[in-house]
This record gives C-alpha cells, sequence and structure tokens, in this order.
C-alpha cells in the first residue's frame, strides 16, 4: 500500500499519513508525544487523555480518574471519527489492553490506523517528568511503561497498524522528521466534471461505442488497431466496473477502457466480475461460472504481456471514489452515506457486492439488503450491479446497469445535468439467471415497494437544519416540530401532494399618517432601501390562500405525484390542509381549471402535465365559517347593541342637564366605527350555494414540470395569469389588478398611491408590493418578497372595531416587524426550495422536509396580527 | 358594556343614597382593565335609573406586558367581545364602584339598605352558555321576573343563526345588595368565562357572596362548577362547604355521581379497555405499544399486569402525552417501573424505527381519526414495517349508531372522526389487509350486542403468520 516502514526504529524523513486516519502516538510518559502533537496537528485533532482527565476531575494528573477520562477519549474520538476528520490520540497508549478499543473504533468508522511510536531510552523519559512540577511518577511507572512499549513493539504490526507503522528512538529523529498528509485515493473531491457515467459494460464493446458517440466523444482507430477516444470538451467518463464476462468482446472492452484511463478521458471502478477475474488470472483456483469462462477463452488468444497488464490495471482500482466537492460518489454496487470515502476491507466489499443478507433467494442469488432506500446521504450515488429495466432515482440514488449483456441497454448518466442516455444491446449475449420481467420494480431483486413513499419519522423530529438555495441553512427548533407533527398527521393532506407552502408575508413598516397604519409609502421606501427600484402592486383580495395543482389527466397525478385516487389535483390551505371538505367542489373546480389551461393550451407551450398556482380563493367566508361565526359576527353584534344602548342612555341623561357631552361624543364615534366594521367583515363573504359563487384569482405560476417559474418577473406572471383567467368561461378564475412603479419616481409613486386609496375605498383588502423579480438578493441577502398594505377599513377586523380612535391608533402604531419578516424570508427560501426539489425529482422525503419545516416555522409565536 | 338599575320605591332618587353615588353628576373610575363610569339617566321621584358604564380598553387587555391576561385566547384578541358584554369584568367593577351597596351597608339610609325595594336591573348584552333556558333556572329560583330578547349574529346572513348574547331585563321586589350580589355570581356563570385566575380564593369569594342564597338554589352545583372554572377539586370542595357536610362524605358522593353522569360512555370505555387488555394478555406479548394513547387509558390498564415487560405509549399530541405521563404518575414510578413504561410522540403517517421488534400493538380507537386515503400509509406503517406479531384495532361500528339518544342521525360520534365504519366494512378492510401483509384476522364484539344493529364498537386481532 501506500508505505511501508520496517519493524525497527529508523531514521525518517517523512512521515506519511493518510487523511482521515486515527493516528495513536505511542510510547512512555515524558517520551515528548505531546509536544511532537502540538507541532505537527492541529489542537482540535488532538485527543489528549491527560486533558479528558482534567476534563472529568479538574486534575490532569488524577489517575483515579483514568476510566471516566477514557470513556470520555472514546466517545469524542468516535464523533470525529463519524465525522470523517483525522484524529490524533496523545496518550501512552504502551498496552495492548489501551489500543485495543481505538482499533475497534477505527474498524467501526473504517479508518485507517496510524502509530507513531516514541521509543526513548527510560532515563530521557523519567529526567523530563522530573522537570516538570506536575508529573510525580515514582521512576518505576515509567520503566513499566517502558517495558510495555517493548512488548508491545513486536506486535504492533499484527494489531492493526500494518500499513503505517513508524518507530523513533533518538530525539532527534523526533525532531527532524517532517509530517505529510495524503488524501485516500477514495478522495477526488477536487475533480468537478462534467462527467458521463457508465453502467455495466461486460464485453458488449460495440453498444460501449455506440454509447461514446452518442455521448459526442470522437472515436477514432489508430494504425496500429487501437481505438482512441476523445472526449468533448471538458467531460469525462467514469465507468461503475464489471468490464468483462459474459460478453462478447471482453478483450476489446478491456483495451479501452484501459486506454482511456490512461490518458485521462476516464475514471474507473472495480466490478466483482473484474476482481474474480483477477484472481483467475493470477493462477487463483476460481470457479468459471457467471460468465468467467467466457472472458478466459477470449483472453486465451492475448498476448501474456497484455494479460498481465489487465491483472495490474483491474488490481490497482480503488472501490470507490468521492468527487465534485462530495457531492458525487460512484462504486459499482452502490455506497452507504456512512462508508463514502472511507477505506477498509468492509467498504472495498461494500462496493463490490452491496449488502447482503447472506441468505440466497430461489434462483440461488443473495438476498440484497436495500441500501437506497434508507440512504440519507447528501452525494448522489451512481452505481450499477444489479440489472433494471429502467434507472430509478431513489434517495439520490440510481443505478445505471440496464442489463446490456441480458439484451437490456446500456446506459449513462450525464453529471450534473442527470440526464440518461441509452443504446440498446444488439442482441441478448447471455441468458439471465432470473427471467427478465417488465416491471422495473420487480426485475430488481431489491424489495419491490419503494420505502421512500413512506416518508420517515427521522426526517422530520427532532432540531433541523435545512440547507436552502435561497437562504443558507434554515433551523428548525424541536419544539415547533412537535407542532407540526400533529398539524401534519391529522389535518393535512396526502404529502404528496404537498410540493410548496406559501411563506407569510409582512405587513409595511408602520405609517405615522392620521389615522392609518398602514400606507404604501412605506413599502416603496424599503425597497428602495434595498436597492430595488422597480416594483409592482397587486391587489391584495381578502379571501383565503390556496395552491392548486391541476393535472393534464389523472393519469399524470398517478405517475407525477404518485396519488393514485382518481383525481387530477388539489386545492389546499396555506397549512397543507384540504382547501374544501366537500370533494365534489374541489373536483368541480380542478375540472373548471383544468379546462381554461385547455382553451389557452398551456399543456404545449409550456410543455408540461400539470401546473402548480398560487391564488387567493374567495369569498373569504368559505374557510372563515368558524371564525365569522365565533368572533367577528358575535363582536360585532355585541358592539352594536352594548354601544347603542349606552348612546341612548348618555342622551338621556344629557336631555336633563347631566353633562356627559364628551362622553356621548366618544361613544358616538365608537358605535360609528363598529358599523363600520360590520360593513368591513360583511363585504367578505357571500352565499355560496354552489362553485359558480367562487372567485379564484390566481397570482403566481408557481411550477409546471421541470420548471419553476421564480425567474420570471411577477408581469410576467400576471401577464401568463390573466391570460388564463381570460379564457375560463365562467368567471371562476378572477384576474387580478396590478401595476408597476419606479419607486425612484414621485409621479408613479403618487399613482400608484391613488390607485391604492381607490381599491380600499371600493372594500379591497389592500396591496401587496413586489419588487418586479421574483427573488431578490441584496447586499444584507435576501430581500422581502412581497410586503403587504392593507387598507384603513380591513384593518378594523384585525386590530378591533375601534382602533381608528386616536388613543388606540397610537398605542398601536409601535408594533416590531423584525420577527415576522425574519420569518417571512425563512419560509419563502424553504417553499422555493422544496418546489425546485420536486421539479428536479429528489425523493419524497427532501421535499417533504421543506415543507414541514414551513410548518414547524409557522408554529413560531409571532403577533398574529401582522 | 351597561347595566341599568332602576326602583319605582317612592322616593326612588333614594337609590342614590344606596348606590353612594349622586344622581345629578356623573362620575369616573379607573380600573386595572379601563374605566367605570356611573351616571343616572332618569332621577326622578317616581322612577330612578342608575347606569353603570364600563368602558374595558381592548388594546391595554393584550398588550398588557406580563401577560396577565395572556392566556385566556379571547383575551390575546383585539378583535373581542369583552369589551362589550356582562362578564366578570362587570363583576369585578359592581364589587369596586358599589362596594358598600354591595355589602348591604348605606351610611345615610341604613333602614333603606334593609329593606325590600322594587327593583329592576337591565343589561344591554348578556352572553349566556347555555341559553334562556339556564338564564331562567338562574334566576327564577330567585323570585325574579325573567325578560329576554336573543340577538342573531347577523341579519344580513340568517342562516349564520342566532348568537349567544341576550338583552335583559331582571325585575325583582328585594335589597339592592341582593341583585347586586346574583349579579355578581351570575354574570360570570351565565357567561362561563373569568378574565383572571381562579384558585382557592374564588371559592371563598363564591361562599361570601352566595352566603343567603346558593345553599338553598336547585343549580347551585352548576353555579359553583361555572364559577370555579370548571376545576372538579374546587367544585367539590366549595360545595362541600356550603353544605356544611363532612368533605370525605361529600368527595365520594360527588365522585359517584360524577360517575353516573357519565355511565353510559365509561362503561363502553371500560369494556374496550378490558377487551384489548385480555387479547394482549392472551398472546403472550411482553413488550406492547399502544399507538395513539392519548391520555394513556389503557396504559394505567397495562401496568399493573407484570406479564409486559415494556409498554410503550405513542401519540401525535404531545399534549395528550404530557397528561398521560402525569395521569400516570411517571415521575413517581420507581426506577423499576419507569424502565418498563415509554411515552414518546410519534406519528402513524410515517415509518418509524422505535416502533419494530415488539411482540403487540394496540391500535384503540385511532383509525376513524385518519383520513382515509392516508389510511394506506398507515397500513404499511404498522403492518409492514413495525410489523408486530400481534394487532389489535378497535373502531366504533357506525350501525350502532342509531341507538344513541344523544346523537342526531348522520352524525358521527366524535367531530373528528373523518369516517365511521359498518360491520363489513371493517371486517373487508381488514380482510384485505391481513392478506396483503401476511396475517390472519379474528373479529370480536365489544359491548352489548343488538340483534340488528350489532355491538358499539368492533375490534379485529390481527396475528402474522410468518416469524421474521
Amino acid at each position: 500500500m501506500q508505505s511501508s516502514p520496517d519493524r525497527t526504529a529508523r531514521k525518517y524523513e517523512k512521515i506519511r499519513i493518510p487523511d482521515p486516519a486515527l493516528v495513536l502516538l505511542v510510547g512512555p510518559s515524558g517520551s515528548g508525544k505531546s509536544t511532537f502533537a502540538h507541532k505537527h496537528f492541529k489542537p482540535t485533532e488532538i485527543l489528549s487523555s491527560d486533558f479528558c482527565r482534567g476534563i472529568v476531575s479538574d486534575d490532569e494528573t488524577d489517575q483515579s480518574a483514568t476510566n471516566d477520562a477514557f470513556e470520555v477519549l472514546h466517545f469524542i474520538a468516535a464523533k470525529r471519527l463519524a465525522a470523517g476528520k483525522l484524529t490524533v490520540i496523545d496518550a501512552t497508549n504502551v498496552q495492548v489492553e489501551a489500543r485495543k478499543p481505538l482499533l475497534a473504533l477505527a474498524r467501526e468508522y473504517h479508518y485507517l490506523t496510524v502509530a507513531i511510536v516514541f521509543n526513548m531510552p527510560a532515563k530521557l523519559c523519567q529526567e523530563r517528568n522530573e522537570a516538570r512540577p506536575d508529573r510525580n511518577f515514582k521512576p518505576h511507572v515509567v520503566r513499566q511503561q517502558s517495558q510495555q512499549l517493548r512488548r508491545s513493539l513486536r506486535n504492533l504490526r499484527r494489531e492493526g497498524f500494518r500499513n503505517f507503522l513508524y518507530v523513533m528512538s533518538t530525539t532527534e529523529d523526533v525532531e527532524a522528521v517532517q509530517v505529510e498528509r495524503q488524501p485516500l485515493w477514495v478522495n477526488r473531491t477536487d475533480e468537478h466534471g462534467p462527467f458521463d457515467i457508465i453502467g455495466d459494460i461486460h464485453g458488449c464493446f460495440d453498444e460501449l461505442v455506440e454509447l461514446l458517440k452518442e455521448l459526442g466523444y470522437e472515436i477514432s482507430t489508430q494504425p496500429d488497431g487501437e481505438t482512441v477516444v476523445e472526449p468533448p470538451q471538458g467531460r469525462k467518463a467514469i465507468f461503475v466496473g464489471d468490464y468483462v464476462d459474459r460478453g462478447p468482446k471482453v478483450p476489446e472492452v478491456l483495451r479501452l477502457v484501459m486506454r482511456m484511463q490512461k490518458t485521462g478521458a476516464a475514471i474507473c471502478v472495480p466490478g466483482n466480475h473484474d476482481t474474480k477475474l483477477v484472481r483467475a488470472l493470477r493462477g487463483r483456483n476460481v470457479n468459471p461460472t457467471h460468465g468467467l469462462a467466457e472472458s478466459l477463452s477470449q483472453l486465451e488468444k492475448e498476448s501474456t504481456e497484455f494479460k498481465t497488464e489487465i491483472a495490474e490495471f483491474l488490481e490497482d482500482l480503488v472501490s470507490h471514489y468521492v468527487l465534485d466537492d462530495g457531492k458525487l460518489v460512484v462504486a459499482h454496487a452502490g455506497m452507504k452515506a456512512e462508508l463514502q470515502g472511507r477505506a477498509s476491507g468492509r467498504v472495498r466489499e461494500f462496493a463490490l457486492y452491496g449488502e447482503t443478507t447472506g441468505e440466497t433467494d430461489e434462483f440461488g442469488l443473495p438476498i440484497r439488503v436495500n441500501w437506497a432506500d434508507e440512504y440519507r446521504g447528501t452525494a448522489t450515488v451512481v452505481y450499477g450491479h444489479t440489472p433494471v429495466t429502467q434507472p430509478h432515482w431513489v434517495n439520490r440514488t440510481i443505478n445505471i446497469d440496464t442489463g446490456c449483456v441480458f439484451g437490456g441497454e446500456l446506459t449513462a448518466l450525464r453529471y450534473p445535468e442527470k440526464e440518461l442516455v441509452s443504446v440498446p444491446a444488439h442482441q441478448t449475449y447471455y441468458q439471465p439467471a432470473k427471467p427478465l420481467l417488465s416491471e422495473p420494480n420487480e426485475l430488481s431483486p431489491i424489495k419491490t415497494q419503494p420505502s421512500d413513499d413512506i416518508l420517515n419519522i427521522d426526517d422530520v423530529l427532532g432540531k433541523r437544519v435545512i440547507s436552502t438555495r435561497l437562504h443558507h441553512n434554515v433551523t428548525i427548533r424541536e419544539e415547533n416540530t412537535i407542532t407540526a407533527l400533529e398539524v401534519m398527521s391529522r389535518f393535512a393532506v396526502n404529502p404528496k401532494w404537498l410540493i410548496y407552502l406559501p411563506p407569510t408575508m409582512s405587513p409595511t413598516e408602520t405609517t405615522n399618517r392620521s389615522g392609518l397604519l398602514e400606507h404604501p409609502t412605506e413599502a416603496f421606501t424599503y425597497y428602495r432601501k434595498q436597492g430595488v427600484s422597480k416594483v409592482v402592486w397587486e391587489e391584495k383580495h381578502m379571501g383565503s390562500r390556496a395552491v392548486l395543482i391541476v393535472c393534464r389527466d389523472p393519469e399524470t397525478a398517478k405517475k407525477r405525484f404518485g396519488v393514485a385516487d382518481d383525481t387530477i389535483g388539489i386545492c389546499y390551505t396555506r397549512t397543507g390542509r384540504r382547501f374544501f371538505e366537500d370533494t365534489t367542489i374541489e373536483t368541480e373546480l380542478l375540472k373548471r381549471v383544468k379546462e381554461a389551461i385547455d382553451n389557452v393550451n398551456y399543456w404545449e407551450t409550456l410543455n408540461t402535465d400539470w401546473l402548480c398556482l398560487d391564488c387567493e380563493l374567495m369569498p373569504w367566508s368559505v374557510k372563515a365559517q368558524e371564525l365569522l361565526r365565533q368572533q367577528y359576527a358575535p363582536v360585532g353584534v355585541s358592539a352594536r347593541v352594548a354601544l347603542r344602548e349606552a348612546v341612548t342612555s348618555l342622551e338621556t341623561a344629557a336631555e336633563r342637564g347631566i353633562n356627559v357631552n364628551s362622553m356621548l361624543n366618544d361613544y358616538r364615534h365608537r358605535a360609528e366605527a363598529v358599523t363600520e366594521y360590520v360593513k368591513a367583515y360583511q363585504q367578505y363573504c357571500w352565499q355560496v350555494q354552489s362553485i359558480t359563487d367562487l372567485k379564484l384569482a390566481p397570482f403566481h405560476l408557481l411550477a409546471t414540470e421541470g420548471t419553476v417559474y421564480f425567474d420570471k418577473d411577477h408581469l410576467w406572471h400576471m401577464e401568463t395569469l390573466s391570460k388564463l383567467c381570460q379564457n375560463s368561461e365562467d368567471n371562476l378564475l378572477f384576474a387580478t389588478s396590478y401595476g408597476r412603479v419606479d419607486v425612484t419616481d414621485d409621479a408613479s409613486q403618487t399613482e400608484a398611491i391613488q390607485r391604492w386609496e381607490e381599491l380600499t375605498e371600493q372594500g379591497a383588502e389592500g396591496m401587496v408590493i413586489k419588487p418586479l423579480n421574483f427573488i431578490v438578493q441584496s447586499k444584507r441577502g435576501l430581500v422581502q418578497p412581497a410586503v403587504k398594505c392593507r387598507g384603513r377599513e380591513y384593518l378594523r377586523i384585525i386590530y378591533g372595531p375601534e382602533y381608528t380612535l386616536p388613543r388606540n391608533l397610537e398605542r398601536l402604531r409601535s408594533r416590531g416587524l423584525s420577527h415576522k419578516r425574519s420569518l417571512a424570508l425563512r419560509e419563502f427560501a424553504l417553499g422555493v426550495e422544496a418546489l425546485e426539489r420536486f421539479i428536479h425529482r429528489e425523493p419524497l422525503s427532501h421535499v417533504h422536509e421543506c415543507i414541514f419545516g414551513i410548518l414547524s416555522l409557522e408554529s413560531e409565536a409571532v403577533d398574529p396580527r401582522l | 358594556m351597561l347595566l341599568k338599575i332602576s326602583t319605582t320605591y317612592s322616593p326612588a332618587t333614594d337609590l342614590g343614597y344606596l348606590l353612594h353615588k349622586h344622581p345629578e353628576r356623573m362620575q369616573s373610575f379607573g380600573l386595572p382593565f379601563g374605566q367605570a363610569h356611573v351616571f343616572y339617566p332618569e332621577a326622578r321621584v317616581e322612577n330612578c335609573t342608575a347606569a353603570l358604564l364600563l368602558d374595558v380598553d381592548p388594546i391595554g387587555l393584550v398588550r398588557r406586558p406580563h401577560g396577565q391576561f395572556a392566556e385566556n385566547f379571547a383575551l390575546a384578541q383585539y378583535v373581542s367581545d369583552r369589551p362589550y358584554v356582562a362578564s366578570s369584568f362587570l363583576s369585578v367593577a359592581i364589587a369596586r364602584v358599589f362596594s358598600s351597596a354591595l355589602s348591604g351597608k348605606c351610611k345615610d339610609r341604613p333602614q333603606l339598605a334593609e329593606t325590600v325595594i322594587p327593583l329592576k336591573a337591565e343589561l344591554s348584552i348578556l352572553p349566556c352558555r347555555g341559553g334562556e333556558k339556564l338564564l331562567r333556572r338562574l334566576f327564577e329560583p330567585l323570585g325574579y321576573t325573567v325578560t329576554a330578547e336573543q340577538h342573531s349574529l347577523d341579519p344580513h346572513f340568517p342562516d349564520w343563526g342566532q348568537s349567544r348574547y341576550w338583552t335583559v331585563t331582571l325585575e325583582n321586589t328585594c335589597r339592592l345588595s341582593e341583585l347586586l350580589t346574583h349579579l355578581y355570581v351570575l354574570m360570570p356563570v351565565l357567561d362561563d368565562e373569568k378574565h383572571y385566575w381562579v384558585g382557592e380564593a374564588e371559592i371563598e369569594k363564591l361562599l361570601k357572596h352566595g352566603n343567603d342564597w346558593l345553599a338553598e338554589h336547585p343549580e347551585q352545583e352548576s353555579i359553583a362548577r361555572r364559577y370555579l372554572k370548571h376545576q372538579r377539586r374546587l367544585t367539590r370542595e366549595a360545595l362541600a362547604q356550603l353544605r356544611e357536610e363532612d368533605i370525605q362524605e361529600t368527595d365520594e358522593a360527588t365522585q359517584a355521581q360524577e360517575e353516573t353522569e357519565v355511565e353510559g360512555q365509561i362503561g363502553l370505555n371500560q369494556l374496550r379497555l378490558a377487551a384489548v387488555t385480555e387479547a394482549l394478555k392472551q398472546s403472550g406479548a411482553k413488550r406492547v405499544l399502544d399507538l395513539g394513547c392519548g391520555e394513556g387509558k389503557l396504559l394505567r390498564k397495562l401496568l399493573p399486569e407484570k406479564q409486559f415487560e415494556e409498554i410503550v405509549g405513542m401519540d401525535v399530541s404531545h399534549r395528550a402525552l404530557r397528561i398521560a405521563q402525569e395521569r400516570l404518575h411517571y415521575d413517581r414510578l420507581p426506577e423499576k417501573e419507569k424502565k418498563r413504561l415509554h411515552l414518546f410522540q410519534g406519528s402513524l403517517g410515517y415509518q418509524d424505527k422505535r416502533l419494530a421488534g415488539y411482540d403487540a400493538a394496540a391500535v384503540i380507537e385511532v383509525i376513524e381519526h385518519l383520513d382515509l386515503p392516508r389510511l394506506a400509509t398507515f397500513e404499511r406503517v404498522l403492518f409492514e414495517f413495525a410489523c408486530p406479531r400481534l394487532i389489535v384495532v378497535t373502531t366504533p361500528n357506525i350501525e350502532y349508531n342509531v341507538k344513541f339518544e344523544n346523537l342526531q342521525a348522520g352524525n358521527f360520534r366524535h367531530k373528528d372522526h373523518r369516517f365511521e365504519w359498518t360491520r363489513d366494512e371493517f371486517e373487508s378492510w381488514a380482510v384485505d389487509v391481513a392478506k396483503r401483509f401476511g396475517y390472519t384476522v379474528v373479529f370480536h364484539p365489544i359491548g352489548p350486542e343488538d340483534e340488528n344493529v350489532g355491538p358499539p364498537t368492533q375490534m379485529a386481532v390481527f396475528t402474522r403468520k410468518i416469524d421474521k
């Protein structure tokens, strides 16, 4: 392997250690371990037993704390190893019992182990200890440790320090030596591709050449008959292994692949068939089954040099590779998250064979454990090994072995594009042990029904950190996930429909204009300050937020969303609940929206079978019936009667000369305010007998197949949707009025403010003001995607009937927006993330994570009136 | 909120002495939650009316810094009926503004305070939970003539129906202090709400103000219960003191009565828990799950059974689990018992490795709370991923609903039920699930079986066919 130092002490110029590795410093107290460690390693990389003694007992020399100290040390070491960090154990480590648990840890986490031994004269160690005030060992302690070390030296290699054992015996050696870290061979994170990852070839040379051509590789034949492959600019091929056996042209495939690797045109990992061939070529006794016989007979004609070359090539292949900053992993039979980038016998075995239960099925094939179903890693894993008729994404993993040699196809995955390119097999070269089945899931010996269909509690509960494209990491607090779990489980619709939830929206800063709390000027000022000059206003309807997914047909709902209940979509609220309890209304609503889409033919122009729309559904009373009956109407009637009676009594008192004038005046104003309040809520209520009484106002076209429309500005959204509304036959779809504002231009702002005044006087809730572009990042980060500016009368149902009385308004002006705004940004980032993940066909759990996050954030305590 | 008190006693203006408020002046009083004003719309010798006008500041209520009122939802809203209705706020105002009148004292006319006079009280808006019926049952035994007018929620939307507000006139010939005391106690009782924390001290208040009349009042129990915000312990104590009985005795009596009150339900529930416990015991299970354990009723039955070495209660509601923990006195269990019992939050909509490897699972009255389309997920979570050897599922038998007198035809037994099944529906579902996931299933009735409609509750016991 990478280095082979001698057992006995000698002079090293360099100590080479793999990174990551578990490094044990071995030597008696006073042999210079700590000094060495601090010279060559980061303080955080060093775990010292003295330090741990201090942590548990306040005394680094307290030997009675040793057991506890080592428990702590092993615990921390395990955490670091799990995280893939290089870790140095600074303890005497002279006893085999001390090294044993550390070696076990290394095995558990698939770490290479390094021993650096300080075999110093006992006398020197003793002198050093005596010079230190905090060390008052008796001389026999160091003597004993030196003896233990000498006894250990013989066995270190056998114990598990086979490849990296360094022994130093003089102070000079220790001082002169350099430490050099070498990344593991599996680590090729600095290669970013783009790549073309190609499945199991099994000697199918002709199909390989066709596929490479299809992928844009230039293929020419040299005068000596050698095939030369020139990749397209910047691209590189990656082969997932199993080059040999079963197929017709094994030597040709090997020649091509080896040459591509040599010229840097390809990266290769080994397959189980390849390693078996090596053993045969090296003269081992191997059973020539599963197509090995074909390879051997084809290779018979080849020269001995070529065969040696093949054996060396195959032997040198590294189990798997981690590429592109850790975002891509390629291995023959796949790779679990915790094994990625690690090196051990188990890792290699997993790469070659996957994980099996140790049992075999009725065809004599090993029963596999479905690691992909449980995969929760962040890296994309591309693999082969088990033939499937169709590659199928499961939790960011994909199997691209489409059984070319069995008469299937040879498939490549283009990365990062994630496009699949296949060429069909010319013929069936080999009969599979299992009959080929037409259903993709059945073909795979892997358990049939994918379990990523059912969400896992581990993916939602507890504190979560969700990384989003827009807003870095969004943290979800545990107490909020507790609430969200209940909401999600008891009330939300099938999680497969939940690909988006709208964010909460902040109001404008509070205005100081008399009689008002909100005014468009503050919204314009906010955006101007954020460096946004072009904004749009849209009328804010007083209804309920509704997200609509409309599919072309039930087949699409089933295929794309996995919902097989014969519906063509869904209409859900901002908390993920079904909008209508009555499914006949929902069905009718979806049907009519679909017809409008048919009429404008967005299926073709947007090249999609489904649309996701963000809308407001009116009237408010459809969804708010309970609120109206429990809160709004009762307040209206009680206030009306109570104030009327009060006014009458005050009038009677005034008539007989009691001085109640100022109170009477005040009560008359209050009675008027209450009348306005009742009018305000009544405007948003009307009887709904049938669907014709509903109004649906769409304002964002969120997504269609493969596309999100966050790169389109709001004018595009409004125009695209108003076309849809015009083509709605029965006025169900309702176009929203909107306009463009230049917040650096007074006239433009004045015009918009006038519109706001008109609209709110006519009873509109108000306006939503958005930057022209859907997503705006300023120097300080993400800008509010929208702020609302609500009308004076509407706010009565938020702040109470009498909020406009000066004594009330003054107090209400102090309201803090910052929490609401931060919440709005986090929810916006999560919503966008969820949709983007969905259109990129990420697994359900990854989409759901974001949706669950939004629901959790919604349970954060924030002033509900904002 | 306006309360008017009138009298036709002659001279009626003596009301001013009784209330200790001058009939020719308007007076204002500061209160912690607003202001009270007293004035006289009318002050003639034949008839005199005093008005107590209460201004509750809605913004002050919400914005109160240390959340004195925050626990109560209605008070945390700006859009609140509290400023406009007769409630505990008005009781507090009466006690502050008319304190001497309330306690029956009158410096200037001590005789009059002791005299019964014709009195009329008018409440502009009185919320009555329990409706006019309760209103009359509370005031009529005390000698009042009650006139009440109910208000509809919104005349524009007649289909929204009636509000819970009434304009009420109460007439009686009694002492003023009695009228005020009755109002003081009974307004919050009708409203069934209090704006402040109700504790031990509230019992004293009730007994003090109810001194002369509560012991004989036929509605004393509901008065005490509502006045003490439905806290059982407080109610029991108050009633015991009221009846001057030995507490112990009353305690038992009340408990017995509480039980008979809900006998029907508890009876069925007990039968159900007993049947499930028996099924679990029979199976020989040692480690059992109670999925959807709620407040821990089944867990309480399982705990004493030593056969069960490990008992897990899971529920989606964190609140229910907290209550379960209290009811089971989890914190006071001996260490060994604590180790047998685990409670955690989880959901039957998610696969959960914490549920794997158990002998048996009980899913009692749970499936009917799941949306039908999401039942498929539940099936896989339980039968495919958790897959205990034995699964016990119970659910209502909808056929039996006709036998419940209090249940309107066509309604489910609980508001949150998403469906209720007939015996056929339940059995065909269970048979299909058993077939798909490799279980056998047998059915048991729970509760009295009716010839035509079967038992009130149905139970399916699934047994896994193969060992895993």
